[in-house]
């Protein structure tokens, strides 16, 4: 067990920065009794002693505030729980070759934004060759085929354009949300697929988005979600793995091992 | 916007001019194209003009239901207007909103009249569609007047901030505290999804996916407010709204009657990134160009987008390519230089060698082949990563790029950009960046001149020979239209928009003989 605090300038200080806004006002004399109340704020949440190092009026009814404090929380690394990429990261070159040996053909991945969507900006960053943080996207990779439908894309649309292009995978990316519109498109999509496909030739669904939980994947009724900062480097490498590693393992139980 | 003392690239006037003569060769066909055809949502417009107004209990306009019976009758090609005002001649209501009443429960039959009936019913149209451009009028003369009451901003480029709540009277005090902190121009963003609705909603709205519809009344309401701040701070504070998707002829009528001022209206944004039908869209481009032109409107084009989808050195040239025909659409539409806020944006990402001084160089390059425009400059967004610190530094760096280099329109950056909708206080802090800089370097640009056939010379004259070679790989295509060839064949970023396809092409009709449009036939004929 390993037991951390925040780091200012020395090991243990515990030191943290904060920023909030309060719906009171600063103005002349209620300075003072703004910053008390930024300050009870920032107790509350554990910083002790908090000081309120910037007080802001916004207009005659907020107030912006900046707090520099000691926490008085640890945080204990045996109780982190993430979802661990249980997959092995590969190079564009490794993708194309474990694709070639395993599947004969190119892997078909289709790609679209669904329900009102209009941010793309996701989807191309892991498709377009362009790609994404010094990364190329999947149209880079030789044994991919990309089929990117773009923005605000119906879920029978999808479904259609996976059965025509013969889908290996689908990937669906959600930016903008409101009132987890995400979660309620994402199920679905799932569930459609569910229905157009039997449950051995349905493709790999994966969803994407900077306001998922990596963790929801079984929930969604999706196979994989993806959360910030993602690459296509890591999308490219999971789809290889899920798919030959699928194909091994149905090879397998046909030789009867 | 003051010509600013020519060449600080020392921009080669025939080169120049090679430019606009290629973009005009490359937008002529696309003129006649449009001439030659309309599509429902002009004809809409058109009944929008007349006065029609409000929906049915389904929430569909009637302009939808008129326009829907007439077209099911006889069709579309011969406009709208003429078996309109023939049924009304003929006694069948006594108003337009009757009319469509009758016309969706099917109990009205129209015809193309023609001989005497066909003179009556274009006088007739003429006269109440005429009515509609004289509110246009009447809304822009009202604009002066209170510009000259209130006074412009002090300071250019004009500041230009966003709201969007979904819920219009969340809207209004946001925008109005917008004003309060130093906004110039308040944008409110539409709900996401309104571009490929065939019909515009009606009625005040608190129902919007990450922004506000875009209706009559909210706009009237959102004017109503900002006439109240400007009244309280003693300078004209403009309102900016959405002409785009599949309704924007109608949206540009509305914003005309409700005096807006300005509108996001971008030649070929709804067919790259929307997938709506190219024909449909230069259809409906050409009309709400001349809505716009004619009620004062300034628009603001779609380049940044561009740089959104593709990276923002190798794409600089398709920015300038963009505002070059933006330029030419926008002028054969009756749009004046004061009129164009061509976008461009501060896109390249921070990591590349010489970063500021090539987004310095794209900049001043629009703005020296572009001097009399006002220009619209967007902030960074791709390279946001949500490290707010750093990108407000860079928020700061483009505000600097902003300063010197005289652009007329600055949309204020969020260092939130990509984490969260605008705080409050994100957008305090925004502003007090834009003060500094304006403060502190606003008249940097009278001392800032590039060492001809330095870096930032030599860049410029670069981009500017890349969007000449583009304008002759459109117009090398062999058909008839080489732009929309070259739309088809992913030209403009890695999009495929071919002419026979996107949304909204069963809405486009070609002109028959003898088609009329007092709207078109007003609008063309200029004040």
């Amino acid at each position: 067990m390993t037991i951390l605090r925040p780091y200012g300038d020395t090991t243990g200080d515990g030191m943290v920065q904060l920023s909030f806004t309060l719906p009171v006002s600063a103005v002349g004399s209620q300075a003072k009794a703004a910053e008390g109340a930024a300050a009870q704020l920032a107790a509350k949440m554990g910083i002790d002693p908090a000081m309120v190092v910037h007080t802001r009026p916004m207009g005659p009814d907020f107030t912006f505030f900046v707090v520099y404090g000691r926490v008085n929380h640890l945080v204990d690394t045996d109780q982190v729980t993430v979802v661990q990429r249980d997959y092995p990261l590969l190079t564009p070159k490794e993708v194309n070759l474990a694709l070639k040996r395993t599947l004969r053909r190119k892997l078909v991945v289709v790609g679209a934004c669904i329900g009102t969507d209009a941010h793309t900006v996701g989807i191309d960053a892991i498709m377009n060759i362009k790609g994404f943080a010094g990364e190329k996207g999947l149209e880079y990779y030789g044994e991919i085929t990309v089929v990117n439908l773009g923005a605000q894309v119906s879920v029978p649309e999808l479904v259609v354009r996976a059965q025509e292009e013969r889908a290996d995978a689908v990937l669906v990316s959600q930016v903008v949300t409101q009132r987890d519109a995400h979660l309620l498109n994402t199920k679905e999509m799932s569930a459609a697929f569910r229905e157009a496909y039997p449950a051995d030739r349905r493709p790999v669904l994966v969803v994407g988005g900077p306001r998922f939980d990596e963790g929801a994947a079984a929930d969604l009724g999706v196979d994989r979600v993806f959360s910030r900062g993602t690459t296509p480097g890591e999308v490219a490498s999971y789809l290889t793995h899920r798919i030959t590693s699928a194909r091994t393992s149905r090879a397998a139980q046909k030789a009867g091992v | 916007m003051t010509p600013r003392s020519p060449g600080k690239l020392d921009l080669d006037p025939v080169t120049v001019r090679k430019a606009r003569t290629l973009a005009r060769q490359v937008g002529r066909p696309i003129v006649r194209l449009a001439q030659q055809h309309t599509t429902v949502s002009v004809e809409r417009a058109t009944l929008r003009l007349a006065g029609l107004h409000g929906a049915d209990a389904e929430g569909i306009p009637w302009v939808n239901r008129l326009a829907d019976a007439v077209r099911g009758d006889v069709g579309l090609e011969h406009g709208i207007a003429l078996p309109v005002w023939d049924a009304l001649l003929r006694g069948e209501a006594d108003d337009l909103t009757v009319l469509a009443q009758k016309a969706s429960a099917g109990s009205v039959r129209f015809r193309v009249p023609e001989g005497r009936e066909l003179v009556r019913a274009r006088a007739a149209s003429r006269k109440h569609v005429g009515a509609g451009v004289r509110r246009l009028d009447a809304r822009r003369r009202e604009r002066d007047k209170l510009v000259r009451r209130w006074g412009d901003p002090e300071q250019k480029p004009w500041i230009y901030l966003i709201v969007a709540t979904g819920d219009i009277y969340e809207d209004i005090p946001q925008a109005q505290q917008a004003a309060r902190e130093g906004a110039d121009v308040i944008a409110v963003i539409r709900s996401t999804g309104q571009s490929l609705l065939d019909y515009v909603p009606e009625g005040a709205t608190r129902e919007g996916f990450a922004g506000t519809y875009a209706t009559q009344e909210n706009f009237r309401l959102m004017r109503a407010a900002l006439d109240d701040s400007s009244k309280e701070l003693g300078r004209y504070v403009r309102l900016t709204n959405y002409a785009s998707g599949l309704c924007m002829p109608e949206i540009a009528a509305l914003a005309g009657m409700e005096r807006l001022d300005m509108m996001l209206n971008d030649s070929m944004y709804g067919i790259l990134f929307r997938d709506i039908n190219p024909v449909r869209t230069f259809v409906d481009q050409r009309f709400s160009r001349q809505v716009h032109a004619r009620a004062g409107i300034i628009i603001n084009t779609g380049e940044d987008n561009y740089l959104t989808t593709a990276d923002a050195v190798e794409a600089a040239h398709t920015v300038t390519t963009s505002q070059l025909l933006n330029e030419y659409f926008a002028k054969e539409a009756g749009l004046e230089d004061w009129q164009l806020g061509l976008g461009h944006a501060f896109e390249i990402d921070p990591g590349v060698p010489d970063s500021f001084r090539l987004e310095l160089a794209h900049a001043l390059l629009a703005r020296e082949l572009f001097p009399r425009a006002p220009l619209k400059w967007m902030p960074p967004t791709r390279h946001m990563t949500g490290d707010v610190f750093r990108g407000y530094l860079l928020d700061g760096f483009f505000n600097l790029a902003g300063a010197l280099t005289g652009q007329g329109i600055l949309l204020v950056g969020m260092m939130t950009e990509a984490v969260v909708t605008p705080w409050l206080s994100d957008r305090d802090l925004a502003l007090q960046n834009v003060r500094y800089v304006m403060n502190a370097a606003g008249n940097l640009h009278e001392d800032f001149r590039p060492v001809p056939g330095g870096f930032i010379a030599e860049r410029a004259r670069q981009v500017l020979g890349e969007s000449i070679d583009l304008l002759e790989r459109i117009l090398a295509h062999e058909g008839k239209y080489g732009l929309l060839e070259a739309i088809a064949d992913g030209t403009f970023g890695l999009m495929k928009r071919p002419a026979d396809a996107g949304r909204g092409l069963d809405g486009v009709a070609r002109k028959a003989p003898g088609y009329f449009n007092p709207a078109s036939e007003l609008l063309e004929d200029r004040p």
